[in-house]
């Protein structure tokens, strides 16, 4: 009887918590996160319905069942119903997975343009680093044992190659607005994740691996990266910007930098 | 009074061979039971001493520098030992609780009683993997008292985090061994636990008793056997993989490159994903070998608190069926972000929630199991309705993850926490709880109080809720998890008032288990006798005495007659007729 009530009154705080939007996601910067939104209303809204109905209907049945000495209505069972609910969950279960198909299809499998802007990233314990290819649209040599922090050269690039010397290297990715961008994420020591919430994005990023991962954003701002795949004692720390900027600025901030 | 006597026809034994060696099934269920129980203080403990410390990154506490010298200098907890209590708490959770209680505890126990078996099957293996389990969490706890302390990465020790040794972080030398070692003496006590449910279920079933007459439970704790040697096999061969690229200097997870603290490692030709793989294999199958048995318990407590049969017995024997079987096929939804062929995210993410269909006809059954019955409240029932309550919520969460696209954003986060701890963890719990209350007449011959028993429940019941809902929003904000602090981000400042919310939940939650710890003293040397049937049930375990004799069933093992759940029949001269009665009584 008591839990009949609490069940109620549980169901209610928690929409009007999902109601209140008090804690929630922030604002969307690009086409993919606009979709993902869109797919988690969706999910929101056909989970929040099974839960509330499914609450509602225990504590009904916890108050209405309760004994008040009255005679058991005798079932083993109902095979009709048992087809009914297999089939309604399944084609609700299912419906969900397939509609949000699309967004997992297009974010990992749609070939970004041949112009786009390519970064590679790099993680390490515990901090990120970004190079552009530099004037010459090339990425240069790299070799692991040219790495060298101090130094300022995270990727351990090659001098003695003439396409790195343009290279670009940043501890911040930025990036203009409204141009496809496509990242290559590499990591040099343990298991890291690269996570920006605005763009709904996040890739483990694995050692031995060279993972790409597209966006394109379109609204200018700073946005922080997250590790989001715990790498050891200084993960809460591993925090970089995304600087999505106006064409104007990025291109002038890539002539500062090449100087 | 005398303390309630497990084993009475036991007597003549010497005080080891009855309470410490013992091979009875009932004795080693026990023993069980109480290792979890200790464990679970202990992972309660750890997991305090982390909401504390996440919501009081700065503050000094004298007994921290005193317990850790090195962890917590002056008093002020380092990340890294935040970090190692985190992954502590996760592995005796689930591994000490989780896998112990609901299966080697309360299936010990019950499990040959259930099916009218004098004891297991192999009742010296049985006594051999229980010690074997003991060994294996005296050698986790260990891990806190080596040099670097206990490890910091997590219960799912991805490498090459828990590969390289401490050049990765403190506690990952000793500690880390420590904590494979642990793992795999585990799964070897696990692996021979299963072999001798197993077989105790195929060979030991009494005359009468056709596997579609068996009690869900035992159902639910045979597919679990059958779930934890064909999981723990995998996780004792990753575990040993591990090992090897730690101490032996193979590359299983190690690719080559690797510049670790500026260090270059001559290590080639392995991948971190393997790890991933292996260990979500054995990982996710886990998940149901925890809440399995709960479930089986929880169809039992709902037919006999409602007196009614189990709604869509044979549904539900097909539905755990279905479980334990797609349950190896989805490890693949915790790897989505992780870097593996986007295209396998589609078979995995289809199975995901295809698995979910069967746990949703398990939910109606138990309403379908409720309704139109009598619901006697006793503090059983209540877990057991609140174990549906929770399930509910915490399968609707599992909708968003089971979704490739939708994990992306929440993989690793809050949401993820909220979600498995619900699903996995106070689901599970329930289980135990609605367990303990509804056996340990049977165990220990004496009733538990029923009223610190409801109060027990309700403060559990919305302090888990109070909890665990507000991590989902957590997880809309982007929280990350398995953060020592919250103090490096702006986006996650203002979170602290949410973070704060659920701290106190957390003590307050915890605090109410006192209600049940006092609850399991008083009753097991000052509770009320019980008879041998108190609940009016159907099955085996309540024909014998309350504790059962050494062989379990004085006048020989019965035979049955009657499926597990036969509950106001039409016609029947009363309520409930038990399995072994004979068939003219119906």
């Amino acid at each position: 009887m008591f839990l009949a009530v609490l069940l109620w009154i549980f169901t209610g705080v928690s929409c009007l918590a999902f109601a209140a939007k008090r804690w929630w996601f922030p604002g969307a910067i690009s086409a993919h996160a606009e979709a993902y939104d869109r797919q988690l209303g969706l999910t929101l809204w056909a989970c929040g319905a099974i839960f509330v109905a499914a609450q509602l209907l225990l504590g009904w049945a916890v108050y209405r069942f309760r004994n008040r000495g009255q005679s058991v209505r005798f079932s083993r069972g109902s095979n009709r119903l048992e087809f009914t609910w297999t089939t309604a969950t399944a084609v609700v279960f299912l419906g969900l997975m397939f509609s949000g198909f699309g967004i997992w299809a297009k974010l990992h499998f749609e070939r970004p343009p041949a112009d786009a802007l390519r970064v590679e990233v790099v993680a390490k314990q515990f901090a990120w680093s970004y190079r552009y290819p530099g004037p010459d649209g090339k990425f240069g040599r790299t070799d692991v044992r040219l790495v060298n922090d101090a130094a300022g050269n995270p990727f351990g690039l090659d001098e003695q190659d003439p396409a790195a010397q343009d290279d670009i290297v940043a501890s911040a990715l930025r990036v203009p607005e409204k141009t496809p961008v496509v990242l290559t994420l590499l990591a040099r020591d343990v298991i890291h994740n690269f996570f920006v919430r605005e763009l709904r994005l996040k890739q483990d990023v694995v050692p031995g691996m060279a993972i790409p991962l597209s966006f394109q954003a379109d609204r200018p701002g700073k946005y922080e990266v997250a590790c989001s795949e715990l790498c050891g004692l200084g993960h809460h720390q591993m925090r970089s910007l995304l600087e999505v900027m106006t064409r104007e600025a990025f291109d002038e901030w890539l002539r500062e930098q090449a100087r | 009074m005398t303390p309630a006597s497990v084993n009475p026809a036991a007597a003549s034994k010497g005080f080891f061979r009855r309470y410490v060696f013992s091979t009875d099934h009932k004795v080693i269920g026990i023993q069980y039971f109480f290792l979890a129980l200790i464990a679970a203080l202990a992972g309660v403990a750890l997991s305090l001493l982390m909401r504390y410390h996440l919501t009081n990154p700065d503050t000094k506490v004298g007994w921290f520098g005193a317990l850790w010298p090195d962890g917590a200098p002056g008093g002020v907890m380092t990340p890294e030992l935040y970090l190692s209590l985190m992954t502590m708490h996760g592995t005796i959770m689930v591994f000490f609780v989780l896998t112990t209680a609901p299966q080697s505890g309360f299936g010990n126990f019950m499990l040959p009683l259930q099916i009218g078996a004098p004891d297991m099957a192999f009742p010296v293996l049985n006594m051999l993997s229980f010690w074997t389990t003991a060994l294996s969490f005296v050698v986790l706890l260990a891990a806190f008292f080596v040099e670097g302390g206990a490890p910091l990465a997590g219960w799912t020790a991805y490498p090459p985090l828990s590969a390289l040794g401490a050049i990765t972080g403190p506690g990952q030398g000793l500690g880390q061994t420590l904590w494979i070692v642990s793992i795999a003496i585990f799964c070897a006590a696990s692996l021979m636990g299963a072999i001798n449910f197993i077989t105790t279920v195929v060979d030991l079933r009494t005359r009468g008793m056709t596997l579609l007459r068996m009690p869900l439970t035992v159902w639910t704790w045979f597919l679990t056997a059958i779930i934890s040697l064909l999981a723990f096999a995998v996780l004792l061969a990753g575990g040993i993989l591990l090992l090897l690229d730690r101490g032996a200097g193979t590359s299983f997870y190690l690719p080559a490159g690797l510049l670790v603290n500026d260090q270059l490692l001559d290590r080639r030709g392995g991948s971190p994903l393997l790890w991933q793989h292996l260990f979500w294999f054995f990982g996710h199958p886990e998940v149901y070998i925890a809440i399995l048995p709960g479930m089986g318990v929880v169809s039992t407590v709902l037919a006999v608190f409602s007196r009614k049969p189990v709604f869509g017995y044979r549904a539900m024997v097909y539905a755990s069926l279905a479980i334990a079987f797609i349950g190896f096929l989805v490890w693949g939804h915790h790897m989505f972000q992780s870097g593996m062929n986007p295209y396998s995210a589609f078979a995995f993410s289809l199975l995901t929630m295809v698995i979910g269909v069967p746990s949703a006809i398990k939910t109606f059954n138990w309403l379908g199991t409720i309704w139109g019955g009598r619901i006697e409240f006793t503090t059983a029932m209540l877990f057991a309705l609140g174990f549906v309550s929770v399930f509910v919520t915490g399968g609707l969460s599992g909708l968003f993850l089971g979704q490739s696209a939708i994990d992306i954003y929440f993989h690793d986060t809050y949401f993820v926490v909220g979600h498995f701890h619900i699903i996995m963890g106070v689901a599970s719990v329930f289980g135990i709880f609605a367990a303990t209350f509804y056996w340990f007449p049977k165990m220990f011959g004496r009733h538990l109080s029923e009223g610190l028993g409801k109060a027990h429940f309700y403060a559990t019941f919305l302090g888990a809720y109070a909890i665990f809902m507000p991590m989902h929003f957590l997880g809309f904000a982007g929280n990350p998890r398995r953060y020592p602090d919250f103090t490096n981000f702006e986006f996650l400042a203002d979170l602290i008032p949410l973070h704060k919310a659920i701290s106190h939940a957390a003590y307050f939650t915890a605090a109410a288990q006192v209600l049940f710890l006092g609850n399991l003293i008083y009753s097991l040397w000052r509770g009320r006798p019980a008879s041998a049937n108190p609940w009016n049930a159907t099955t085996l375990e309540w024909a014998t005495a309350s504790p059962p004799p050494e062989h379990n069933f004085e006048e020989g093992v019965p035979t049955v007659h009657h499926g597990p759940y036969e509950f106001s029949v039409p016609g029947a001269a009363k309520d409930f007729v038990m399995q072994h009665e004979p068939a003219e009584s119906k």
